[in-house]
């Protein structure tokens, strides 16, 4: 049994890399290029550049297996990329390495496993997948402060039966002595944060250069309709912010909301944030169909804990997710995944809040 | 492993490993001193130097610059005559050649150098009016390959020689014969170019060295400052071990160039009809147009090279696609580009080359071992 394994320079990764070996696959480790910085060459900065490949290369040849780099930078860079400035100019917030696993690294990564002449995916995420009479399943870390099951929502039955994740089953800590004890070059190496195509700079710098029309200057509202100033973009906000609003007010004022149509920011207070739930878009269910109970929890941020809910639905691939208590800052274009305990049940994309 | 990449590199001969051996050895010296070890060394280099004349067909052994490598042959030959007496002279080339003359140009370009790079049909094969229009009286040099890298596909030399003369007799001839000499008669006389680049390795002599014949009286800025070795035009502590192992490779390469052609042309036209046979939708790049015996450029309509590539190596044989970025990662073609083939077609482009070492079955096998992969993969 052979196994691809996206490696992509960091301890994760790495590790993943030679627990499937140890478990008597032929490993073929890979790395995808999927942004390009000057002439075309990987960046120099940002995640996926020149020295992680190097690093994921370095850490092939310690574990003696073949290794390539595969050429995404075409597919990334519409799928994820521009994607990412469309929804910018819609007044959302998105998350591009949700769409990233969504588009690239789970789809044409994965239908390509087979032409490579592999039996299965690996990566480095933080998650278990679970076989049993029912199916498959996804389920949380063991680590939970590195949970990272919200971004593999998207995954279904055909896609778990070809993806293995053997990080999940330990602790951080336990990867980096795993990383350690085999004398990978990686074990120290610190976790990458930022996102992997916007390097140096910020988002809002990469998006005005790239996107410069989804900018979109307007007013600054409270929610009874008065202009405060004219604002920059409708880009350098998020719902729920408070800092940074280009405004000295004497209470706490929060964004409650972004028209991107009239570019639109409207102020709130903290009890204006709060929302009795959302519309979901775009939903999948890892099971392939909706579960019995609407009872759930909910997850509507990468970082949030997930919170009780009720779900219905709206017709037409929409759920209505309707919060036990009420929920602050919801932000459409992130994404709501749904769980019931440790199980991923589903998710999809927030269109909008209901109030 | 089947190696099928010799366009790429070569193994080293063993003539060349002989001639070298002492050079790694008890004979380290530096050709630039006064003792016996220095002049044991200038001994070897300047026989070496005579030999390389000799085999280039050069007037005098000074005509004879050892470089380190064709990249560094075809910078100091390109941007040496476009930059030669504080001038900043015009440049006709081609858009095929290897980036060694394309980033050379480009870099001129930024110096306020006139560049026009001329274009190829669909075959690969040259516009030579369109070349002949661009020369003026003000281009210092036009520098067109021997033959491409990736295609194979032949220049017809002494006929573009003809043309520089004719447009401009002041005007340089300039080729890059890398991928060429191991397998075409390339002289003085039988290429009519002023200045000739040549690498080593590609030929069975080790990596970084090369040479680039040129006159002794063509002006040149050179490239690589210092010492002052080489008359000048290239500074730096001679590779003695490297130059001799080069001009033993050279020696063999010539001796043996009309068998090597016959032999290894067989084994490609075996090679190409034993894939086509198998894999009949196979389209083969510039079939019709003159190319070297070596290479075969082609085609899997559907299969991307790169996951073809990948699954080749885990069948244990080596072939190659366009050029490798610092990454790894596999870079779109310039070549096919200019020849107008559309992105998609030439991301499924492959390019497998035999060598003086390829043994008379290769190409049956690796037609057999590459249908059968693809099979696999269908």
């Amino acid at each position: 049994m052979r196994a691809l394994v996206a490696m992509s320079g960091g301890v994760d990764s790495s590790v993943a890399a030679a627990l499937m070996l140890e478990q008597g696959y032929e490993v073929v480790g890979v790395t995808l290029k999927q942004w390009e910085g000057v002439d075309g060459q990987m960046p120099l900065a940002g995640c996926c550049t020149v020295s992680d490949s190097e690093d994921a290369r370095r850490v092939a040849a310690q574990l003696d297996i073949p290794y390539y780099v595969l050429d995404y930078v075409d597919e990334f860079t519409e799928k994820v990329v521009d994607h990412f400035g469309e929804m910018y100019a819609d007044g959302k917030t998105p998350n591009p390495c949700i769409e990233c696993n969504r588009r690239v690294r789970f789809s044409v990564l994965l239908d390509r496993t087979a032409a490579l002449g592999c039996d299965v995916l690996v990566t480095g995420h933080h998650a278990r997948i679970r076989h049993d009479d029912d199916g498959y399943h996804l389920i949380k870390a063991v680590d939970g402060t590195k949970d990272q099951s919200y971004v593999l929502h998207m995954l279904d039955q055909d896609d778990l039966a070809r993806v293995r994740l053997p990080i999940g089953e330990m602790p951080k800590t336990k990867v980096r002595e795993r990383a350690a004890a085999m004398g990978l070059r990686t074990a120290a190496k610190p976790d990458s944060q930022d996102l992997c195509f916007v390097g140096e700079g910020s988002y809002r710098d990469f998006i005005r250069a790239r996107f410069p029309e989804a900018a979109r200057p307007g007013p600054l509202v409270t929610s009874d309709g008065t202009v405060l100033t004219q604002h920059d973009g409708t880009i350098d906000f998020t719902i729920g912010q408070r800092k940074g609003l280009g405004v000295a007010l004497g209470e706490r004022r929060y964004v409650v909301d972004i028209d991107a149509a009239t570019a639109t920011v409207t102020l709130g207070s903290k009890e204006e944030l709060l929302v009795a739930g959302c519309v979901v878009d775009d939903v999948s269910f890892v099971a392939g169909a909706p579960p019995q109970s609407s009872e759930v929890d909910v997850k509507i941020r990468y970082r949030s804990p997930a919170v009780p809910a009720r779900i219905d639905p709206a017709g037409e691939g929409k759920w209505r997710v309707l919060f036990a208590k009420p929920q602050s800052a919801v932000a459409p274009g992130q994404s709501a995944v749904l769980y019931r305990g440790d199980e991923v049940l589903g998710g999809g994309v927030i269109s909008e809040s209901v109030r | 492993m089947l190696y099928l990449d010799h366009a790429a590199t070569t193994e080293v001969r063993p003539e060349t490993r002989a001639a070298m051996a002492p050079y790694l050895g008890d004979r380290f010296g530096n050709p630039s001193g006064v003792h016996a070890t220095s002049r044991q060394a200038k001994n070897a280099l300047e026989t070496a130097r005579e030999e390389a004349a000799e085999l280039i067909g050069a007037a005098h052994p000074l005509e004879i610059v050892f470089t380190g490598g064709g990249t560094e042959a075809d910078n100091l030959a390109v941007v040496g005559s476009a930059l030669a007496g504080g001038g900043r002279g015009a440049v006709v080339t081609t858009a095929v050649e290897h980036e060694a003359v394309l980033e050379s140009v480009a870099f001129l370009e930024t110096l306020g150098c006139r560049v026009d790079r001329v274009g190829v049909d669909a075959e690969g094969r040259l516009r030579i009016d369109d070349l002949a229009g661009r020369i003026r009286d003000d281009t210092a040099v036009v520098s067109v390959m021997a033959a491409n890298n990736e295609t194979g596909v032949r220049f017809p030399l002494a006929e573009i020689a003809d043309v520089v003369k004719q447009a401009s007799p002041r005007t340089l001839f300039h080729t890059d014969a890398v991928q060429a000499f191991i397998s075409e008669e390339i002289t003085v006389s039988s290429t009519g170019a002023d200045m000739i680049s040549l690498a080593a390795h590609k030929f069975g002599g080790p990596k970084g060295v090369g040479l680039l014949y040129v006159p002794r009286e063509v002006e040149l800025e050179p490239v690589i400052h210092g010492g002052g070795q080489e008359l000048g035009r290239r500074s730096g502590t001679h590779n003695v071990a490297g130059i001799v192992g080069m001009v033993a490779a050279m020696t063999a390469t010539v001796a043996d160039r009309a068998e090597m052609r016959e032999r290894v042309g067989k084994i490609r036209d075996l090679f190409e009809a034993s894939l086509r046979a198998a894999v009949p939708t196979v389209a083969i790049t510039a079939a019709d147009a003159p190319r070297l015996v070596q290479h075969s450029h082609f085609r899997v309509p559907g299969i991307a090279a790169e996951t073809l590539l990948i699954r080749l190596d885990q069948a244990g044989i080596g072939a190659a696609a366009g050029s490798a970025c610092s990454s790894g990662a596999i870079e779109v073609s310039h070549v096919l580009a200019a020849m107008g083939m559309d992105e998609v077609a030439a991301g499924e482009c492959v390019r497998v080359s035999f060598g003086w070492s390829s043994g008379t079955d290769d190409g049956r096998e690796a037609a057999e071992r590459i249908a059968s992969v693809v099979r696999e993969m269908r």
